[in-house]
């Protein structure tokens, strides 16, 4: 069941000049979030109408707290930035599907850039309840790009691929030295469409399953709009109940 | 005991609160923040022959009090909504309307006398108004002889209400809304989107697939309650207002202008309940003004 929740902000971290780690707290207890699910924000902000999708980072349950790992773009999350401890956040939650974990039993989760962020709470899931140490790739444009890395190294093996080589390989996530020898059944991809893409083709050649969580703009994030649609095998579908979350296979890309 | 029941001539509504066509979906995607059955009603997403995939992503563009929407009447068609649709919602105690669209009247007409064999509803909403299709839709409703001429040809086939969206894209919508009259129509609801358009400078391309589309929101709000008053004052059938209602003063600023109730629309996508709250705000403003019956304050202007 989906519910509308005032959350008070606990902290809310710069983590590097344009991405936040928002972490917010409800008074009751949280509902059943799975990985890939995402939440969205009401922007307190007289300039902003629409709320914001934001992917779920992590959730601790015994804290009633969930993360927000937030690339600072346009207006709404300008005014998610300006958030301060104690001030109140409507979120609407949980939203959408999620990572299907019975994909494989050696993933390989690849972030690229902000799209890191619902990977954290997937591979805490797969370690935490599955007993499945999967294998993280992380690219970004550069060292101050790779943010949370002691966080993904609790529940992961950690590789990073930065465009100008200034931490891990050199490149993008595509030409990393993991493609080399796969050992890895499964993907789970989030990033710029581009990469995902790419990533998609990859896995296709060598015939692993691969789940990509797309971003497309929304308004309403309950299936009501039709704004967000994704072309698939089956049509239109909506990508804030129909996904984020779908398997290659099904996207026309 | 204050008394919110309004009488659309001849259909009922508990209160006048309904939802705009497109911005609830069925009702089903909205049942875990509001009790369906509170509402005075709900207009299920607009419904043509056949299905229809509508247009390509991006649909949809945030503006400034405003966005932008290009779904283009995405839908499985009639047959799917009676089929799939109708048995999961047909017993809920509150008007279910379906708003019905077309590229030709053939079409308008075929899908009608579908609706019209549903028992439970009571009504539909006749959109010619959309600015997202290439054919039809719009077109219907930006001239009075093809108002007339799809209304009263629908108005053969389809014996319950007959509601009428109408268009703000147009020159004087009291002509259309008299048109509409004329033909039959029961009651007329306005307005549709505002045709417009927003563009990437970085990109230097549209925002929308479709370069137009509608603009909904806070921002159409001064030009909507306007159009109705005009509207109001035009015809002697029931007006239905929408544009733009975000919370309750809203809702009463169209009930003053000449509406017998409202549609609430994009403030859906931004408070899924905010048409409960409308509610209870209208009871606060009776309350406080002592109304004791909402019909009291319509058309006061």
């Amino acid at each position: 069941m989906k519910s509308i929740v005032d959350f008070t902000v606990k902290s809310n971290k710069e983590l590097n000049s344009s991405t936040i780690l928002l972490i917010v707290e409800s008074k009751e207890e949280l509902p059943r979030i799975l990985p890939g699910q995402f939440v969205n924000v009401k922007i307190d902000n007289n300039s902003v109408l629409l709320r914001r999708p934001i992917s779920i980072h992590d959730v601790d349950y015994k804290n009633r707290q969930i993360s927000l790992y937030i690339k600072v773009l346009g207006k709404g999350t300008a005014s998610l930035k300006e958030l301060e401890a104690g001030d109140i956040v409507n979120i609407l939650l949980p939203l959408g599907n999620s990572f299907d974990i019975s994909l494989g039993k050696k993933p390989l989760l690849i972030g690229g850039g902000c799209g890191v962020a619902p990977l954290l709470y997937l591979a805490k899931v797969l370690f935490e309840d599955h007993n499945i140490k999967p294998t993280v790739l992380i690219g970004a444009r550069s060292e101050e790009d790779i943010l949370q890395v002691n966080e993904y190294k609790k529940y992961a093996d950690l590789l990073i691929s930065t465009e100008d080589g200034s931490l891990g390989e050199k490149g993008y996530p595509t030409n990393h030295t993991v493609w080399d020898n796969p050992e890895f059944d499964c993907i789970y991809c989030c990033g710029p469409e581009i990469m995902m893409k790419a990533i998609a083709s990859k896995a296709k050649e060598i015939n692993v399953p691969c789940e990509v969580s797309l971003e497309n703009t929304m308004a309403c994030g309950i299936g009501a709009c039709l704004c967000c649609v994704q072309d698939t095998d089956k049509g239109h579908q909506c990508v804030c109940t129909d996904g984020p979350v779908f398997n290659i296979n099904v996207l026309k890309w | 005991m204050v008394n919110t029941i309004v009488d659309l001539n001849g259909l009922k509504l508990k209160n006048p609160i309904l939802t705009a066509s497109g911005t609830f979906g069925y009702g089903t995607e909205y049942s875990d923040f509001v009790d369906l059955e509170k509402l005075g009603g709900f207009i299920v997403k607009g419904t043509t022959i056949n299905h229809k995939e509508g247009n390509p992503y991006p649909r949809m563009a945030e503006t400034a009090s405003g966005m932008l929407n290009a779904v283009g009447l995405q839908n499985k068609g009639v047959n799917y909504f009676k089929s799939k649709i109708y048995p999961e919602i047909e017993n809920l105690d509150t008007n279910i309307i379906v708003n019905v669209s077309g590229s030709s009247i053939e079409d308008y007409i075929a899908c009608s006398e579908i609706v019209n064999d549903l028992s439970h509803i009571p009504a539909i909403e006749l959109n010619i108004s959309c600015p997202n299709v290439k054919e039809g839709g719009m077109a219907f409703g930006t001239s009075a002889k093809a108002a007339f001429d799809v209304v009263s040809q629908v108005r053969k086939a389809y014996g319950k209400h007959l509601m009428v969206k109408l268009s703000p894209n147009v020159t004087d919508i009291t002509e259309i809304a008299k048109a509409a009259e004329d033909a039959g129509a029961d009651s007329v609801s306005l307005v549709n989107t505002f045709m417009g358009m927003a563009i990437d400078i970085n990109t230097q391309k549209p925002l929308l697939s479709t370069i137009t589309g509608g603009l909904s929101g806070p921002c159409i709000k001064p030009i909507a309650l306007r159009m109705v008053w005009q509207v109001a004052k035009a015809v002697n059938i029931p007006v239905v207002g929408l544009g733009g209602i975000m919370n309750a003063a809203d809702a009463i600023e169209f009930m003053l202008a000449g509406a017998s109730a409202i549609q609430v629309g994009t403030a859906n996508f931004i408070d899924p309940d905010i048409t409960i709250k409308i509610l209870d705000g209208i009871h606060e403003y009776m309350k406080e003004h002592n109304i004791d019956d909402i019909n009291d304050i319509v058309g006061i202007i």
